[in-house]
């Protein structure tokens, strides 16, 4: 084998400590290197002529490149020597730079580790060999988790573009914390109003099939070829039958069995209910944990007064499969409920702030859907426990988030801008109001943010008190709120008519279940992980399933709905063509020597191994063995280091090589 | 499970009502205490404000004392002695180089400490059966606020027994006796604490506050668990009533002293004679009260 060293002095980056033109002499004496070279700019166009002529001149048949790291140019090296005839896995790359020049700065040491790096890749790739591409075809049609607005900007993106889009939603409607706003900062425009067109737009499109009220069951497969199980939960109405009417809603006799979630827990619902009046679909569903006729077999006021005959007390779960090619999780959060500890949560709560005890102590939630027109006071201010204007507002911002000994040590980002408002539509409201909000720093980073809080501050007169709260307590029908203001240096008590907690974002609770069933990295609050927090904040370390929105964390609705729009245009991409390409760094068994243990099944975290047997011609089972999907392989590696018969290689790392790469090494010390 | 005693030196001195009717409950569950031999003091108050390293060794010699002594739980029912016994504990535990120091002060290895336990945990741990059957009085009629002070429920995430701002294990245990535990405001507020000798004007404005939230919530009587909230509330209370005279006479009782009312002991015996705040005349009333009912 004729081997060329190639070493790259990165301007100044690795020629400073590193002796480039002594490393490649060096290289010059290892076995089988026919060429070596050094230059200041190997991945400039001189620089990639350099090696395409040394590569026809001495015939090379591997190369190794000390430069950059290979997340930066390895691609563009392998692209050089492949347009010479070079198999692009017979191109290694010696990281000069990042674990080298950068981090040394004895120049005679550096030189010697920089030769000693390019020995290791030199002994390797004797030992690699030629790999392809894999190619994988593409189903094109998209997965979309949730129906919140993330879901919904997502899902209109790809069906627009002329592809198929399956939604699924887990409530009733889609819609999701969006559809309970008021008004929305920092245009305060009706949050409503600038929704329900587009959740009417999901429930029309011809391109969009859509599936409430179901959960996501299970997910086989890779990227481009998912086969996905979707539970459809019984909604007790024939859907296909009903028209919406709403009769049976206003005759159902259980009107206070249940707290409306959608107002929520602030008014109640109906035992058959939908969670809003714009909600999409316009088809109710029927609770079965309050229902009279679920309790003791009696009632069925709803299916008299039905004229559409489609109400189905009899109706069960169905069970979908659907061929998906890309999937987009927007799965969305929850507001953390301040409550006492709960049961099953680090969390500590805040017991002292009330909330659940003192009614008029409530959540940002809830105080939009006060201030919604299409909430329970029909906009009007006016507190829960006695129907009463509040003529003192307190609103406490960082309840729970930036909270190391008691909450989640981040920040709930969107709470700085969401207060601001609940201020100023209060005071917009209620003129001769006072509001006090209690803040720790205001984040007000982002496009006429810090303008729209300086709005709530200079125009509407709101107080902002730069501390914490310490207590909330009743006291002759008022909130006692105690705190400090640390600008001033002073406790401060004010009290209250109403407090307004900014409660923090939180992930979804089934958040870390799902992210199991598609394999997909969650952190330790449960939020769902991208592959790169700034280079890959779409992508997951599973090729093909994407995030949008605050299933990733706590995010604006600006920063959901650019975030989904890219998650389509990630999906668009893949169905940009017929045949998926990927890089062949896959295990592949020796199905000569596997024992069929499965140790390796066991270990893989992509699911990537399945079973095969093996059977003789009269079709006798003679052994089962590992087989790898290498359409899921994602090339960690995880299966050869556990495999006892050293049955299961990852190509391109096989044993061999990396044997070869520790013997060089040990070598040169 | 083989529980030491640790009475600290308010049991035998200013809260010997609490020592006498902890012991009077327990001889009726037929449980002794076994006190710690050669126990000294937690350090409580002062220590911790002097030296850390004195505040830290003082505990640890009374933690490693038990476990010496073969004990895997330690029962101090005084509220300050639990908590400082509870954080030396830690300490010790987590902190390598201040566990050395302390070994080298004290002059011996220390051994893995004992579980800590307050009065709070002390019951609940007992079977409510086992309590609900000694009850002979049924205190019904009586309105009682459930004061777990500063230290009862603290450390928060240290102290796993309840909610550190809004517990309700004592109520749990009033309920016991039939007497109705009331919702208040002020069950984890500052009583003043140790300011008690230096500054008893903080201690009277911060006490007064909690009885008066407690009285506004009818509240008939205050249980405690912790003898310096007792004699904050309780030895204070006639210097209170005499700066502000709106306060509304209450009496501060022990969990223990309640629970022993309920199970038929002597009032005396339960030392409620002992009081500052007579217990007794308020307690008869409302038991005819309810007698007559």
């Amino acid at each position: 084998m004729k081997i060329g060293v190639f070493v790259c002095e990165c301007g100044e980056n690795i020629g400073r400590t590193v002796d480039c033109k002594k490393v490649a002499e060096i290289a010059s004496h290892y076995p089988g290197v026919a060429y070596s070279v050094d230059y200041k700019y190997m991945c400039s166009d001189p620089g990639q002529n350099l090696i395409k002529k040394a590569i026809e001149d001495y015939k090379l048949d591997a190369v190794v490149v000390g430069s950059c790291s290979p997340h930066m140019h390895e691609k563009t090296f392998r692209k050089v020597c492949s347009s010479m005839g070079i198999n692009p896995y017979l191109v290694e790359i010696a990281n000069l730079r990042e674990h080298c020049s950068w981090i040394h700065d004895n120049i005679a040491e550096a030189t010697d580790k920089a030769a000693d790096l390019i020995r290791l890749l030199v002994e390797k790739v004797k030992y690699n060999e030629p790999l392809f591409p894999i190619h994988v075809p593409v189903t094109k049609q998209a997965l979309v988790i949730g129906g919140g607005i993330s879901g919904i900007q997502a899902a209109l993106d790809i069906a627009n573009a002329g592809f198929k889009v399956v939604m699924v939603e887990k409530e009733p409607s889609i819609g999701g914390h969006m559809s309970q706003l008021s008004e929305t900062f920092p245009t305060l425009d009706c949050s409503q109003c600038i929704l329900t067109p587009r959740m009417v737009e999901v429930y029309q499109h011809p391109n969009i099939k859509l599936l409430t009220y179901s959960e996501i069951e299970n997910v086989e497969g890779f990227i481009g070829n998912f086969k996905v199980t979707i539970r459809k939960k019984a909604r007790s109405i024939k859907e296909d039958l009903c028209n919406g009417c709403g009769m049976c809603i206003q005759k159902c006799p259980n009107k206070k069995t249940a707290k409306s979630d959608f107002d929520e827990g602030l008014t109640t619902r109906t035992a058959i209910y939908v969670p809003f009046p714009q909600a999409v679909p316009n088809i109710p569903v029927i609770d079965r944990t309050v229902c009279t006729y679920y309790k003791n077999g009696k009632c069925k006021i709803c299916v008299k007064v039905c004229g559409r005959d489609a109400i189905d007390f009899e109706q069960e779960d169905t069970i979908l499969t659907e061929e998906i090619g890309a999937i987009i999780v927007a799965t969305g959060y929850k507001l953390y409920t301040i409550d006492k500890k709960p049961a099953d949560s680090p969390i500590q709560g805040y017991g002292e702030y009330g909330y659940g005890q003192y009614k008029d102590v409530i959540s940002g939630l809830q105080f939009e859907r006060i201030a919604s027109a299409s909430g329970p006071t029909a906009g009007e201010m006016k507190r829960p426990s006695d129907g009463k204007e509040p003529k003192k507002i307190v609103f406490i911002q960082c309840v729970g988030s930036r909270d190391e000994s008691k909450g989640f040590s981040y920040c709930s980002k969107i709470c700085c801008m969401y207060t601001a408002k609940h201020a100023m539509l209060y005071k917009h409201k209620v003129h001769d109001g006072e509001a006090y909000v209690f803040y720790m720093d205001i984040r007000a980073g982002g496009k006429n943010y810090d303008e729209f809080v300086r709005r709530a501050i200079e125009e509407d007169g709101v107080n902002y008190i730069r501390g914490r709260v310490s207590r909330i307590y009743e006291e002759n029908g008022k909130y006692i709120v105690k705190g400090e203001d640390t600008l001033a240096g002073l406790p401060v008590q004010i009290d209250a008519d109403m407090v307004v907690l900014a409660t923090a974002m939180v992930a979804q609770p089934e958040s870390p279940k799902l992210a199991q069933i598609l394999s997909i990295p969650y952190d330790k609050y449960g939020f769902l992980a991208e592959l790169h927090p700034k280079l890959h904040p779409i992508e997951t370390s599973t090729g093909g399933i994407f995030l949008a929105g605050s299933a990733n964390s706590p995010k604006d609705i600006p920063e959901c709905v650019a975030m989904a729009s890219a998650a389509a245009a990630k999906t668009l991409v893949l169905f940009g063509s017929d045949m998926l390409e990927r890089e062949p760094i896959v295990a592949k068994v020796d199905e000569s020597t596997c024992i069929g243990c499965l140790y390796c099944k066991k270990v893989c975290p992509y699911n990537a191994i399945e079973i095969k047997e093996i059977r003789n011609r009269n079709g006798e089972l003679i052994k089962t063995v590992a087989y790898v999907n290498t359409g899921l392989c994602q090339g960690c590696g995880t299966c050869n280091a556990t495999c006892p018969s050293k049955s299961v290689q990852l190509l391109g790392f096989r044993d061999d090589q990396i044997f070869a790469q520790l013997c060089a090494f040990a070598d040169t010390i | 499970m083989k529980t030491a005693y640790f009475p600290g030196c308010s049991m035998a001195g200013t809260s010997r009502e609490f020592s006498s009717s902890l012991k009077e409950v327990l001889a009726l569950l037929n449980i002794e205490l076994n006190e710690i031999d050669d126990w000294s003091c937690c350090g409580a108050s002062s220590a911790h404000v002097t030296s850390h390293l004195l505040a830290t060794a003082l505990p640890a010699r009374n933690l490693n004392l038990a476990s010496q002594q073969g004990y895997d739980e330690i029962f101090a029912p005084c509220a300050a002695c639990y908590s400082r016994l509870l954080m030396v504990s830690r300490e010790v535990n987590n902190n390598k180089k201040m566990a050395a120091k302390v070994e080298d002060v004290l002059g011996e290895k220390l051994l893995p400490t004992p579980n800590v336990v307050n009065l709070l945990e002390y019951f609940t741990q007992i079977d409510k059966e086992k309590l609900a059957q000694l009850k002979k009085i049924d205190l019904s009629g009586l309105n009682v606020a459930c004061y777990y002070g500063c230290l009862l429920v603290r450390p928060n995430g240290i102290n796993e027994l309840d909610d550190s701002e809004q517990p309700a294990s004592m109520e749990a245990l009033v309920s016991i006796t039939g007497a109705k535990p009331v919702d208040w405001n002020f069950k984890t507020e500052c009583c003043g604490a140790a300011h008690s000798i230096p500054h008893t004007n903080i201690v009277e404005i911060l006490s007064k506050k909690i009885i008066d939230d407690a009285v506004a919530h009818k509240a008939d009587i205050i249980v405690v668990g912790c003898p310096m909230c007792h004699s904050n509330l309780d030895m204070r209370q006639r210097k209170i009533k005499k700066d502000y005279p709106d306060t509304k006479e209450t009496p501060i009782l022990y969990l223990t002293e309640l629970l022993g009312l309920s199970f038929g002991i002597d009032y005396n015996k339960l030392g409620l004679n002992l009081h500052y705040i007579d217990p007794i005349k308020l307690i008869e009333k409302r038991l005819e009260k309810e007698a007559v009912k």
